[in-house]
């Protein structure tokens, strides 16, 4: 069951993702992401890291993504100019990154450089679930945060700060 | 949970990031280059996530963090891109050239 | 024992007397009190030095050389040169000669230079030329013989230039320089010769040790003496070299007198009489100088017989007479060589220093008048007997000495040479000696009929209209005086050398003071064959060649005066050019044109393109090609700064993969 939905979601994400780039509408392309996003959410739930999933969903395709879709709204963009592909040398460029991309990083993943943990053996501890069943799906997550990972998260509530500020700042008109 | 999933979720990762790029060499529309970063970005999660599975936790919050630092960024490039087209009335990255000095 | 007394007053005097004068040049520019005092009284005071000194020597009967040493100067290795003076013999006679005649040609400068400004210049030049040139005959060992060589090139130069207005005479200083320095060129490989066969470079070490490391005319004595003689061929005006002394004319006719006839030129003489002991061991060698010598005693001779300068005819007179010091020291005969030199500095610094006072004087009558004219050419003389009769008569003194005739000065030392020359193995140099004393006596003659007389051929007659006579006048006290004191030496300067076969007493002061300084060379000589003959190529004893040398040469200064007197000749810029022969001897037979054509003209070309090809083209075009690449590249560089934000994103990406493969490795 689970190797069934894992190859569904892996699929449905990787499709989505071909679809974002390749859609001409922005707001398809937005649409599309969207999909993808979810489907890695459940990815995330599949590989045991469900509060992550649940953030994925909240976060990145809820705010983030309607963000987007807000502004490319805002600017009407639609069929109009600026909607279209690069030229040939990007064409060529892309194909190339991409293909010689996606190869070597599959390579290295097959145990290219250095072989995966558990690979010889075949099956791994399992550092996850015994957290998990300690504090829970959200505790896994929250207490090395909010332990080991304190000064980075609350530096990280400043950036947000400051990028909202930015924000703020950039997107507002000029005053008269 | 088998190390073949794990292997695969890596690859969907790679695949995803291989996407991303070219959709970031291909496209015009600034809009459009920023939602494959966003997608280049999912893929990186996705790997922290499959990795922490046989590491330990700290790759799940890891992703957290690369979650928060994604929602910034993307109000400020948003920000910034608003601003442009309010000058310009376009978004297509070839027609600028304004970091010429 | 000789001590040498004040041996460095010698050469302190002149030099104080430069750096004064010099400084005179630029304090006190027009007070010309001290220099008038000054210039002469150096020079005077050096006389009187080398006087005292020469008496010193006489009484203590020494013979071989007292080297003083002053102080040490080059020591690096294997070579010790320090500032050492040699009081011997024959630089005893050089350093009076040099001081004496320095003396009254400074005396002279007074008048002569009465209206130049740059009068304190002058005798800072000129004092530092006697300085250096005390230097060169005083100095104990070659490098420092070669420093009052160099100095008194130098000193040339600025007194050739000395009118630097003029870009003419510039380029006469220029010339002489430059083609003394080949000479110079001469001077330096021998002295590397030298120091590589003995070790030092001393003149008493030096010439103690050549009999027996040389090997007569081997290799090396060979090399050594054409080298040094090399640099005698540039300094002492012989052919090929000979080009820079006419244009050296230039100069203040003071200049033309002490360095061009009577000191510096004659350095040449010295060095290869200092070196006799190893021109005796090389035969060869002398065969060169004594044939150099020869033909350019008569080159130069027929060269004067058409030239119109009176400088330019007493120049190639000078080059003619060096010749023939050549051809005596080349033949052996070294102490016939310096009384050669002796007698010549006498009548040739009178020679010019009257025609100074005659240019001057004809210059000063065509102000009179208002007219223009070159003074120098004796077209333009004329009958100028009747108002300088001081000049005239001492200059007729120099004259018949030059020419040869008894018992003038010349007579007993050119007749002398002439002589050796036949008895001591070199015919055929005795026959053009001979043709070339007659010559002389013909172009000396002819000045002397052009300059002083013949004026009602003439159709400018410098005394004839009224203007032109307050101009001309009689020379100075200050400038009559040294004339006349060099008239009489030019008289009997040359009884101190009575040849045997004469009726007369036989006096041999001169040679008799200077064989201990040539001895080891004539015992060299003697050793290898070097028998004098008695009687000259064609027979007869000195007896009958001095007569038939005078006779004759009187009666070739007779004729050719007859002859010119007696020609029309109207001014200098209404002559016709000179046609056929005398058209190819009066330009020097093309030699100054041959030079420039073949030395000049191509070394200029390989100089320009040097300039073109090397230096702008290689070394600038690599420099400024460095730059222009650095540029170029720099431009490559600023085509990916195109500021186009989709060029940049590429680019990121591409960044971002290379960190990528970074890593992953």
């Amino acid at each position: 069951m689970i190797e069934f939905l894992f190859f569904l979601f892996s699929a449905l994400a990787v499709l989505s993702a071909v679809m974002v780039i390749t859609r001409k509408n922005p707001v398809s392309a937005v649409m599309f992401l969207i999909v993808t996003l979810f489907s890695l959410a459940g990815l995330f739930v599949l590989l045991e890291a469900h509060f992550l999933a649940a953030v994925q969903v909240i976060v990145y395709a809820g705010a983030i993504m309607v963000l987007f879709l807000f502004v490319v709204m805002l600017l009407n963009l639609g069929h109009a100019a600026g909607t279209e592909f690069r030229g040939s040398f990007a064409r060529t460029l892309a194909g190339a990154f991409g293909l010689g991309l996606a190869a070597f990083t599959a390579w290295l993943v097959m145990g290219g450089r250095s072989p995966m943990p558990g690979a010889a053996s075949g099956s791994v501890t399992d550092p996850i679930l015994p957290l998990l069943q300690e504090h829970g799906a959200v505790g896994a997550v929250a207490v090395p945060l909010f332990r080991r990972y304190l000064i980075p998260f609350e530096v990280t509530s400043v950036l947000l700060l400051v990028a909202i500020i930015g924000a703020i700042v950039l997107a507002r008109k000029e005053a008269p | 949970m088998s190390p073949v999933l794990i292997r695969i979720a890596l690859l969907v990762s790679a695949a995803l990031f291989a996407i991303g790029v070219v959709g970031v060499i291909l496209r015009r529309n600034a809009i459009v280059i920023f939602l494959c970063v966003e997608l280049m970005l999912n893929a990186v999660n996705l790997s922290f996530v499959a990795f922490s599975r046989l590491l330990g936790i700290d790759g799940q919050v890891a992703v957290f963090f690369v979650m928060a630092v994604a929602a910034a960024e993307a109000a400020v490039g948003l920000a910034i891109i608003i601003a442009i087209f309010r000058h310009y009335e376009d978004v297509d990255v070839e027609r600028f050239d304004l970091l010429k000095w | 024992m000789y001590h040498p007394v004040l041996p460095w007053l010698i050469l302190a005097l002149p030099l104080a007397g430069a750096a004064l004068n010099g400084l005179g040049a630029f304090v006190w520019r027009d007070d010309r009190k001290l220099a008038t005092l000054l210039g002469p009284a150096a020079v005077g005071g050096a006389f009187v030095v080398v006087a005292i000194n020469f008496f010193a020597m006489l009484s203590a009967g020494a013979t071989g050389p007292s080297v003083v040493h002053l102080w040490s100067w080059l020591v690096s290795g294997g070579l010790d040169v320090g500032i050492d003076l040699q009081f011997d013999r024959l630089s005893m006679v050089m350093m009076l000669v040099v001081t004496g005649v320095s003396t009254l040609i400074h005396v002279y400068s007074i008048g002569y230079m009465r209206g130049d400004p740059g009068f304190n210049r002058f005798f800072a030049y000129l004092n530092l030329f006697v300085f250096f040139m005390l230097v060169l005959v005083m100095g104990a060992s070659f490098p420092l013989m070669f420093v009052g060589w160099e100095g008194v090139g130098l000193c040339s130069y600025l007194l050739i230039g000395f009118w630097y207005e003029s870009e003419e005479y510039s380029n006469a200083g220029k010339k002489a320089f430059i083609v003394n320095r080949i000479g110079d060129f001469g001077f330096l490989v021998a002295m590397f010769l030298i120091f590589r066969i003995f070790g030092t470079l001393d003149f008493v070490p030096v010439f103690g040790a050549a009999p027996g490391t040389l090997q007569f005319g081997g290799a090396w004595a060979t090399l050594i003496t054409l080298f040094l003689f090399l640099a005698c061929v540039g300094k002492s005006a012989q052919i090929p070299l000979y080009v820079w002394l006419p244009d050296a004319m230039a100069g203040p006719t003071p200049v033309s007198a002490l360095i061009h006839a009577a000191t510096m030129v004659t350095a040449g003489v010295y060095l290869v009489a200092r070196s006799s002991v190893l021109f005796a061991l090389a035969p060869l060698s002398q065969a060169v100088v004594a044939s150099v010598g020869a033909a350019t005693a008569l080159f130069a001779a027929v060269i004067a017989t058409q030239q119109w300068d009176i400088k330019k005819v007493l120049a190639y007179s000078t080059i003619s007479q060096l010749g023939y010091m050549f051809l005596a020291v080349g033949v052996g005969a070294f102490a016939t060589g310096i009384f050669h030199l002796m007698t010549h500095a006498f009548f040739k610094a009178l020679l010019f220093l009257g025609a100074g006072a005659v240019i001057h004087a004809v210059e000063h009558a065509w102000h009179g008048t208002g007219r223009h004219g070159d003074p120098n050419d004796m077209r333009n003389h004329g009958d100028l007997r009747r108002w300088m009769p001081v000049t005239w008569i001492t200059m007729w003194s120099a004259t018949l000495a030059i020419s040869g005739v008894f018992p003038f000065a010349g007579f007993f030392s050119k007749d002398e040479v002439i002589w050796k020359a036949g008895v001591l193995g070199y015919p055929l140099l005795w026959g053009v000696a001979l043709v070339a004393a007659f010559l002389t006596a013909g172009y000396m003659a002819r000045l002397m009929a052009l300059t002083f007389h013949g004026g009602e051929n003439r159709t400018f007659d410098p005394g004839a209209e009224s203007g032109a006579r307050e101009g001309l006048h009689a020379a100075p006290a200050v400038m009559a005086i040294p004339l006349a004191i060099l008239g009489v030496l030019s008289l009997v300067g040359g009884w101190i050398q009575i040849p045997e076969g004469l009726p007369l007493p036989h006096v041999a002061a001169l040679e008799g003071w200077l064989e201990p300084a040539f001895e080891p060379a004539h015992e060299i000589l003697a050793a290898h064959g070097g028998v004098a003959a008695s009687t000259s190529p064609l027979g007869g004893g000195e007896l009958t060649w001095g007569l038939v040398s005078t006779v004759v040469a009187l009666a070739v200064v007779v004729w050719i005066f007859r002859v010119v007197v007696r020609r029309r000749y109207v001014r200098a810029d209404e002559a016709p050019e000179p046609a056929g022969l005398a058209r190819v001897l009066y330009r020097k037979f093309y030699v100054d044109e041959l030079y420039d054509r073949v030395i000049v003209r191509p070394l200029m070309a390989l100089w320009r393109g040097c300039w073109k090809i090397v230096d702008d083209g290689l070394i600038d075009g690599t420099v400024n090609g460095l730059a222009s690449g650095t540029r170029a590249v720099g431009w490559v560089g600023s085509q990916f700064q195109s500021g186009r934000l989709g060029a940049y994103i590429l680019l990121f990406m591409v960044g971002v993969l290379v960190i990528l493969g970074t890593l992953a490795f």
